[in-house]
């Protein structure tokens, strides 16, 4: 009997504060950890020969942009990819609704449609990004990523930074 | 001074301790209730009240409370011809509701713009991870005709009931 109860008050504990966990990472802030060389510098891949060890960067998101969408220039962003749900990317924002964007490796000019945005990785060599699939809806952003809180030497916040020369000044 | 002393002991006599202790309680209570609700709403069921011409005759332009399900949507398992509440592409403030019409890999054929007269047909090819969603009324909708197929991670959920008005209560079919 005095084990059952025991038993009884471990799963509600661990219910409730599993339902509690779960509110606050999707409505506050979450943690995620950033996988493949696509935004080097800024997050790093360390080498997959550690099996078992935690690989990547681990970071923090927050959620409060996602109450009006706003968002500037040089965020870094995660979000739905578009052409498939179940994978979470991490880019920086570079072009907002309404602006000019010249594409890369091309001189075109492109107008954001109204509720896109433009995303790149920082590193352009090996990023799957909208140069390859367009602008993406802002409804597929999940959040915006402030902090990189693993590997301990990293820590830090993450700073703004638009590459230069892409964004015509209005 | 004996007033003041008085009132000094009736005051200490107050069990602070405890009320404060129970006012914590009771506040904690409410936080985990309103975390059940948002868990219950985000993974499995809530309601929406939806409105506007765009999906006539299944939805009244005076609104609707419909039922809405967030299980098939995660578990990939939307279908041709579900009513499905999305982000809108062009405003992420805004979720409408459309009837998909077509998944990633299927070719779509409608109507270019009825509304204006034009009756010329189309057919596209839905690309990989989207989906195609139109309105029921062609005449009166804003839809992947005008914004192309959405990706299918703007879905937030499936329409399965109707709950309000209560004349109109009842499962909202799957159809084409």
């Amino acid at each position: 009997m005095g084990s059952q109860s025991y038993l009884w008050q471990l799963t509600k504990r661990t219910v409730t504060s599993a339902i509690i966990g779960v509110t606050i990472s999707d409505r506050y802030v979450t943690f995620s950890s950033v996988r493949g060389s696509s935004m080097y510098p800024t997050f790093q891949a360390t080498s997959t020969s550690f099996p078992g060890s935690l690989r990547g960067d681990l970071v923090l998101a927050e959620r409060f942009c996602l109450e009006r969408y706003k968002f500037s220039q040089g965020d870094v962003i995660i979000f739905k990819a578009p052409d498939n749900h179940k994978k979470i990317f991490v880019k920086r924002l570079i072009a907002l609704p309404g602006e000019w964007i010249q594409i890369p490796e091309s001189s075109e000019m492109l107008k954001i449609p109204e509720g896109h945005c433009w995303v790149e990785g920082d590193n352009s060599a090996c990023s799957l990004d909208s140069r390859f699939f367009g602008p993406i809806p802002l409804g597929l952003v999940k959040g915006r990523v402030t902090h990189v809180i693993w590997p301990p030497q990293r820590i830090g916040a993450i700073e703004r930074k638009i590459p230069t020369g892409r964004i015509p000044p209005t | 001074m004996a007033w003041a002393s008085g009132s000094g002991r009736r005051f200490a006599g107050i069990p602070w301790r405890v009320i404060a202790s129970d006012a914590a309680g009771r506040f904690m209570l409410v936080c985990k209730a309103a975390c059940a609700v948002h868990v219950f709403n985000n993974y499995v069921c809530s309601i929406a009240l939806v409105r506007g011409p765009s999906m006539l005759p299944a939805i009244n332009v005076s609104g609707d409370v419909v039922a809405v399900e967030r299980i098939s949507v995660r578990s990939g398992s939307i279908g041709v011809g579900d009513v499905v509440l999305l982000r809108s592409p062009e405003n992420p403030l805004k979720i409408v509701t459309k009837r998909v019409t077509g998944l990633e890999g299927d070719s779509v054929t409608f109507e270019r713009d009825p509304a204006r007269g034009d009756h010329r047909r189309k057919t596209v090819l839905v690309p990989k991870g989207h989906v195609w969603v139109q309105g029921d009324n062609v005449y009166e909708s804003r839809d992947s005709r005008q914004f192309g197929a959405v990706p299918y991670g703007l879905i937030q959920g499936r329409a399965f009931c109707k709950i309000w008005p209560p004349k109109d209560f009842g499962r909202i079919e799957q159809k084409l």
